[in-house]
């Protein structure tokens, strides 16, 4: 069987969009009406077959092209994947834990084969062939992280564990939603979070450190966490903010359903055997608002997270320019009629 | 007294004696002030056992002789902290645990001195800190990346590739340096005018 | 059962004395294949179903974490405790089937550290093993010292200095030998982190000597091995699952509130890492606080308690579990 990929992009003409299948299994942030931050932390494991939790480590239909996407922007600033030195044999754990979720979960795409530290492995969608010995960074093209999430969709960030903190000490991030890992690498739980308002207040990031440090190998949990982004540019970056900002002032009622886009970031935690340290992978999943609307369900409940969203959160996920606009155009889709609760398309 | 707003932005505290012998001290322009408080509360031969390290910078020799007053073991007084920095590493690269470093004076200063002391390993929590003087700060372009020194205003422009940046308070240790964000990518013919802030 | 790790079905694989107190065994997969890889200083808690009596311990692993066909532990014969390491001692065999949790690290070392200097004492030397065979395999900068009672009780002290030459100093204390704790401290270059694993006052000396000479604590490391103490039965009131449990002398809290099916967190099974933290909703009488976890303040207000190690004398005791 296996996956159909599709050839699109993530900029310039911007031809990225969802087949039905995918729109069916997109990973709706909202269970309710509203919106407000919470530790809505759960064990990751896996969910019902056909959804973007069947597999631990999701690959979909976007995979070879947001692949190349990623090239792109490391070719263009290579300071978007780094990893501090004492981080080495985080990667090691962090190849293994992707080559052997991604060999089992699609096994028609990939393939491990390990005899003691000689590993062989096979990506076929990408066309890659790789013979080379676990723990020697001279058999590799690039560093073991670097390696391998050239190959994974979505954003990583590996985490030492330390003095009752976590530190975001290696990391590859070319799908984020507008944070520098240049500038956040070496910052602790607290530290690269300080950006985002009320959270701090609230006592969250304290929570959330608390259970996030006390994950053991064999138990990785999950969130959601969501934004907007006009056109489906997965390089929201503030490097590159000067050229995708203005995006956001040329949403016009008409073009609301094309350009407008809600995505969703599927966040797991995982502990590293060797190293101990800690990863969040960060999977990017993008829908416009013309597919999301095909469900009825999704089109009230998404206008009203909207429409009465606290002004400091809006203004955090970059939605004020477009915001009324956005609003008037989701009002049409909402009957009054109730939503079920739970995530749903219905 | 630089003023707690985000986490990330960094809080520094008072100068306190802390154990061991060898004591590490460098401070520019006000920051001796900050050495001369500490000396009140210090116990016997801990001067004995310190360098200072002082850079007067627009302060001419108002703290010089009060600070030589300490009979530090080691004395240097440099022209700038960039002239200062290839010695600090040296002596880094060749101290002993047991070592403790106080920095006082602008953040430039402290975040500097910290960086190189990162460097060799040195913990950035077992280092005491005080800010005293000029609020100036050290700012890098997020787009860029180069860093423009002595920022005194909001929004600043970047000496290096010319966009207009909004300081921001989320700062980075390893950088040393506030992050700086183009104010007005939405609509580059809007400028904002700069205004007198970090003083 | 712990909320937070998975088992391991496992199989003795060899049951080695080493010397008059410490015995070391040998565990493989129960169905074959590899356990799971690990970080050097982590342990893992074996389950030891003695009887209608379940005790949980846990144990450093020595093995090294690049080689993971077998997990070994290495277990000091206590002859004065509630008899988890007399039970192994005395009962566990080779082929017998037990349960082990998945590894745990609570003492991993700094990899950010230029030199890795490791203090041991008697068995404390256990995670050593581990983390001198993870650092060797990449040429990492590490020296041991290890000082125990005498050479037949420094064990592993000959396989080490085989292994490792002149990075190990061994003190035997029946020789007159003692680490020159100022004087080593105060030599090593900066970016060095301190590891100290043994006795309790062995780490109290260490971590003091450390702090005066001007290290920070965030590079000195320790674990303590506590195993929880035996003593006088007592009863306790769990009201969240409104079962009464009775606490036998050999028993700790913990091992009693699992016995009635209640199951707390847990990760080191010894008063450090506050996994089982619990609140206490009413007492009359005395709290045997042992563990390294709760202040002061909360050791004396008689509002927590931490069960793995700590026990209760009076009348009357409700906890909220």
């Amino acid at each position: 069987m296996g996956i159909n990929f599709r050839d699109e992009t993530f900029r310039d003409d911007f031809t990225f969009s969802n087949s039905p299948e995918h729109i069916r299994r997109f990973p709706f942030p909202f269970h309710e009406d509203s919106y407000m931050y919470a530790v809505n932390i759960e064990p990751h494991v896996p969910g019902p077959k056909g959804s973007v939790l069947e597999n631990l480590i999701d690959v979909d239909e976007h995979y070879v092209s947001e692949m190349r996407d990623r090239a792109l922007v490391l070719a263009e600033d290579p300071l978007r994947c780094q990893s501090l030195p004492h981080m080495t044999l985080a990667g090691w754990d962090l190849l293994e834990l992707l080559m052997t979720e991604q060999a089992k979960g699609y096994p028609e795409h990939f393939s491990l084969t390990r005899d003691g530290d000689n590993w062989h492995w096979i990506n076929r969608p990408l066309g890659l062939d790789q013979k080379f010995v676990f723990g020697d960074l001279t058999t590799l093209p690039y560093g073991p992280m670097e390696y391998i999430t050239r190959q994974s969709q979505g954003d990583f960030c590996i985490l030492d564990q330390r003095d009752g903190n976590l530190w975001m000490d290696a990391g590859i991030v070319t799908t984020q939603a507008d944070w520098s890992l240049d500038f956040d690498i070496g910052m602790n739980f607290f530290e690269w979070h300080a950006p985002v308002p009320l959270a701090h207040e609230k006592g969250i990031f304290t929570r959330a450190l608390k259970f996030l440090s006390n994950i053991q190998q064999g138990k990785p949990a999950r969130r959601l966490n969501w934004t907007m982004t006009i056109n489906p540019r997965l390089d929201t970056s503030p490097e590159n903010y000067h050229k995708w900002g203005p995006d956001r002032t040329t949403v016009t009622p008409e073009n609301v359903g094309q350009k407008v886009h809600l995505r969703v970031e599927l966040q797991s935690f995982w502990r590293l055997p060797r190293s101990n340290a800690m990863v969040f992978p960060i999977r990017c999943y993008l829908i416009k608002m013309d597919e999301l609307v095909t469900s009825k369900k999704w089109a009230r409940r998404l206008h009203r997270v909207i429409r009465d969203l606290p002004e400091e959160l809006a203004t955090y996920k970059g939605l004020t320019l477009y915001r009324p606009t956005l609003v008037e155009w989701l009002a049409r889709y909402d009957d009054g009629a109730e939503t079920s609760p739970g995530f749903g398309p219905d | 007294m630089a003023v707690k707003s985000i986490i990330s932005r960094p809080v520094y505290g008072t100068l306190s004696p802390q154990p061991g012998s060898d004591h590490l001290l460098i401070a520019d322009a006000e920051g001796a002030a900050a050495i001369l408080d500490l000396a009140k509360s210090t116990p016997d031969g801990f001067f004995a056992g310190a360098e200072i390290v002082f850079i007067p910078r627009g302060t001419g020799d108002k703290y010089t002789a009060a600070l030589k007053a300490l009979k530090p073991a080691r004395w240097y007084e440099g022209p700038s902290i960039a002239a200062a920095l290839p010695r600090l590493k040296q002596r880094l690269a060749t101290a002993h645990m047991g070592l403790r470093l106080y920095l006082a004076g602008t953040e430039g200063l402290i975040g500097q001195a910290m960086q190189a002391a990162l460097e060799v390993g040195i913990d950035h929590s077992s280092i005491q800190t005080e800010q005293r003087g000029s609020l100036a700060r050290r700012m890098q372009c997020v787009h860029c990346k180069g860093i423009t020194e002595d920022v005194t205003t909001q929004p600043a422009r970047c000496s290096h590739c010319g966009l207009m940046l909004l300081v921001r308070d989320h700062y980075s240790r390893r950088i040393a340096a506030f992050q700086g964000v183009c104010i007005n990518a939405e609509d580059p013919s809007q400028v904002p005018p700069m205004e007198e802030m970090f003083k | 059962m712990s909320a937070g790790t998975t088992k391991l079905d496992v199989t003795v694989a060899d049951v080695v004395p080493v010397n008059e107190l410490v015995t070391r065994f040998h565990f493989r997969q129960a169905d074959g294949g590899k356990l799971p890889t690990f970080s050097g200083g982590a342990h893992v808690v074996v389950e030891m179903r003695d009887g209608d009596r379940t005790r949980l311990n846990p144990y450093s692993l020595m093995s090294s974490p690049l080689d993971t066909a077998e997990y070994t532990i290495s277990v000091r014969r206590d002859d004065l405790g509630r008899g988890g390491s007399l039970f192994m001692h005395r009962q566990v065999r080779p082929g017998d089937r037990m349960v082990v949790s998945y590894p745990v690290n609570l003492f991993s070392l700094d990899l950010r550290a230029r030199k890795h200097l490791m203090i041991a004492g008697g068995i404390g030397i256990t995670p050593f093993v581990a983390q001198t065979a993870q650092l060797a395999a990449t040429s990492g900068n590490f020296e041991l010292h290890y000082a125990a009672r005498n050479a037949a009780l420094a064990t592993y002290g000959d396989v080490l200095t085989e292994r490792y030459g002149r990075r190990i100093h061994l003190y035997h204390d029946d020789r007159g030998e003692k680490i020159e704790l100022a004087r080593l401290l105060n030599a090593q270059p900066l970016g060095t982190h301190l590891y100290i694993c043994g006795p309790a006052p062995m780490i109290d000396w260490v971590r003091k000597t450390a702090g005066e000479a001007g290290w920070p604590p965030e590079t000195v490391h320790f674990e303590h091995f506590s195993a929880p103490q035996p003593g006088a039965p007592f009863d306790v009131e769990l009201a969240v699952s409104g079962k009464t449990i009775h606490v036998g002398e050999q028993q700790s809290l913990l091992e009693a509130i699992e016995a009635a099916g209640v199951d707390p967190p847990y990760l080191c099974r010894g008063g450090v890492c506050g996994q089982c933290e619990t609140n206490v909703i009413s007492s009359d009488g005395k709290f045997l606080h042992n563990d390294h976890w709760l202040t002061e303040e909360e050791h004396r207000s008689g509002k927590k308690i931490m069960p793995c190690v700590s026990r209760f004398e009076g009348r009357s005791l409700v906890l909220e579990r």
